[in-house]
């Protein structure tokens, strides 16, 4: 009996099946924060939020030949309670203010904002001379990353995507709270 | 018709019209008591046909206030421009053409949202983009030191 190439030897060592009924094995030690972050860390969800030429990129960032799934944040969701990061994409307008802010509260904890593009991170294009214009998102909700660039490229998301990575590596769950309190409204 | 014979044609509607030819399409100023005449004219008669109203904008020249109109023939081709001005800045109103183009509706409805400019006869002139204590930002001499940042 034997496979080609496979030596005979090897299909009598099976020792190691029998050592997960050791007892002792099949253990390892972590700290909790370690085990949750890996695993949020490694499945991003996105929301489905475009205001504009930034959400071109961002689309181009998912689609195949840039590959966002490679990182674990393949599913873009059309409900802000099944994502767990907003990317900005656009400029945001006074009336889209509230809609914006809406869309935040409504996702689920833990949650990130990645400010792409300079219209979500300062008003870009529209700081200057602009009557309706919000300048920076961040004067609306918290933001974990800044993604600068006009648009940026689909690298430079890409970039961003993974410093929130390690950003969300960083944490722990004892000091998640902190993020929210400087746009909590008292 | 070419815009030589376009120009013809409108001195033909009324002879006192300030007509300029020259550029990409002739440009005739209306008095804002003859405009609806005019368009309803432009529209109606058998050999100008301006069916379609392409574009319509309101312009602020600093002293006064005014709309163009930008009309073409899908039959004939041709092109033609209306602009109509008022010197009342407090209260600019001219008479609304949407029964003749229907797309003027939400045209006039985005310059009564940005400048203020009134239109009798339109049926839901309300804010469009802004809300209603908003100001008329694309007014010349708007100002608003709270939003807009200037260098």
């Amino acid at each position: 009996m034997g496979i080609k190439g496979i030596s005979e030897e090897e299909f009598k060592d099976n020792e190691s099946l029998e050592l997960l009924k050791e007892p002792g094995s099949g253990i390892f030690l972590t700290k909790i924060d370690d085990v949750i972050n890996w695993g949020r860390k490694n499945s991003l969800w996105p929301l489905t939020f475009a205001t504009s030429c930034c959400g071109i990129e961002m689309m181009a960032t998912g689609a195949p030949r840039h590959d966002f799934a490679r990182f674990g944040m393949e599913v873009y969701r059309a409900s802000p309670r099944q994502a767990d990061v907003i990317v900005v994409a656009g400029t945001i307008v006074n009336k889209m203010a509230p809609v914006l802010k809406r869309l935040y509260d409504q996702m689920s904890e833990p949650k990130y904002v990645v400010a792409m593009g300079a219209c979500a991170i300062s008003g870009g294009p529209f700081f200057l001379n602009s009557y309706y214009t919000v300048k920076g998102v961040d004067h609306v909700i918290p933001v974990d990353v800044y993604v600068p660039g006009c648009p940026p490229r689909p690298e430079a998301l890409l970039y961003g995507m993974l410093q929130l990575q390690r950003r969300i590596k960083a944490e722990s769950i004892l000091s998640r709270k902190k993020r929210n309190e400087s746009h909590d409204v008292k | 018709m070419d815009n030589i014979q376009l120009e013809q044609f409108i001195k033909s509607l009324d002879n006192d019209l300030d007509i300029k030819l020259g550029k990409q399409f002739p440009e005739v100023t209306v008095p804002a008591s003859k405009l609806y005449y005019i368009a309803r004219q432009l529209r109606e008669r058998e050999e100008a046909l301006f069916d379609f109203l392409f574009c319509l904008t309101g312009v602020d020249y600093g002293s006064e206030l005014g709309v163009t109109y930008h009309l073409r023939s899908t039959r004939y081709g041709h092109s033609v421009v209306l602009k109509v001005r008022t010197t009342d800045r407090e209260n600019p109103e001219f008479q609304s053409v949407t029964n003749i183009w229907k797309t003027a509706e939400f045209h006039e409805r985005e310059v009564f949202d940005l400048l203020g400019i009134k239109f009798t006869g339109h049926p839901d002139l309300r804010r469009l983009f802004l809300e209603s204590s908003f100001g008329f930002p694309l007014r010349k001499d708007y100002s608003d030191d709270v939003n807009v940042v200037t260098r």
